[in-house]
């Protein structure tokens, strides 16, 4: 097991924003309702990586716990967004997240 | 410093194939480079030596999450005619959001003063460590733990109960 060495927190940082960046532009330009949902889990995981770089930086424990529970948050999300579009899927039998648009007034 | 080396060449790879999940055209293509991308991450991971969190991201992003959606593409059973298309308008708008966002996030991470450590240098800990986490959470955090248990009950619940009414309505 190589030891890590130390690595300059800038480009933790910048890293972080940029997959961060990557998710939103995922959501503005895919119209495909799984396609979106992914790219929620990548901003969401662009969060995790930057708060387990604080808290390594910091000697904290309790981001690396917070990150533990993002990640539990994640599941249960994925799960019940997953089973409504599939619900939405037999109702209108596409994926386009523009014909979703029923509630408009 | 080869492990500086090892942690820029992983930081590319991350940020290179979270660009494919964006752009790749046939989302089962998307969701084997999401999961590409959260074997990098947890890479990043072991290089801060949070190895707890590097197991956990495998086991419920990589294993438990990405299955779940590759078994709703398969279930949906879509071809390629079904992939809705983007105009070029929003192509355009998206990406100058998309870099006015990173710049403005960059333009504000830029300025803020770290306080505690001299030195601007990610330091190696043992705080991410099975045994060390692991007393935090049973002792500092048993309260919200617990609770997640409620959380993932009514999420399954809920899933249960969307899937079962549709069946009963087409019935």
């Amino acid at each position: 097991m190589p030891t890590p060495t130390p690595i300059n927190i800038d480009f933790y940082v910048i890293l972080a924003t940029l997959l961060f960046v990557i998710g939103a532009f995922g959501v503005m330009i895919r119209r495909n309702m799984i396609v979106l949902l992914m790219c929620i889990e990548l901003m969401l995981n662009a969060v995790n990586l930057l708060m387990v770089t604080f808290s390594s930086y910091y000697n904290n424990a309790d981001a690396q716990i917070f990150v533990f529970f993002i990640i539990v948050v994640a599941a249960a999300e994925a799960t019940v967004g997953l089973s409504i579009l599939i619900l939405a899927y037999r109702q209108l039998r596409t994926i386009d997240i523009s014909i979703f648009n029923k509630l408009k007034g | 410093m080869i492990a500086t080396l090892i942690t820029q060449i992983l930081g590319a790879l991350t940020i290179a194939s979270a660009m494919m999940v964006v752009l790749s055209k046939h989302p089962v293509r998307s969701v084997l480079y999401l999961v590409v991308t959260f074997f990098f991450i947890s890479g990043l991971y072991i290089m801060m030596n949070a190895q707890f969190l590097a197991i956990v991201n495998l086991i419920v992003y990589a294993g438990a999450i990405m299955v779940l959606f590759l078994f709703v593409l398969m279930l949906l059973n879509l071809n390629k005619e079904a992939e809705p298309k983007t105009p070029t308008l929003t192509w355009v708008i998206a990406s100058i959001a998309a870099g006015t966002l990173f710049i403005v996030l960059i333009g504000a991470l830029k300025d803020i003063v770290l306080v505690t450590r001299p030195g601007d240098q990610v330091a190696v800990s043992n705080i991410g460590l099975v045994k060390n986490l692991g007393n935090t959470l049973f002792t500092k955090y048993v309260v919200p733990f617990e609770i997640s248990s409620i959380l993932f009950i009514s999420a399954m619940v809920g899933a249960i109960l969307l899937a079962k009414r549709e069946k009963q309505t087409i019935d």
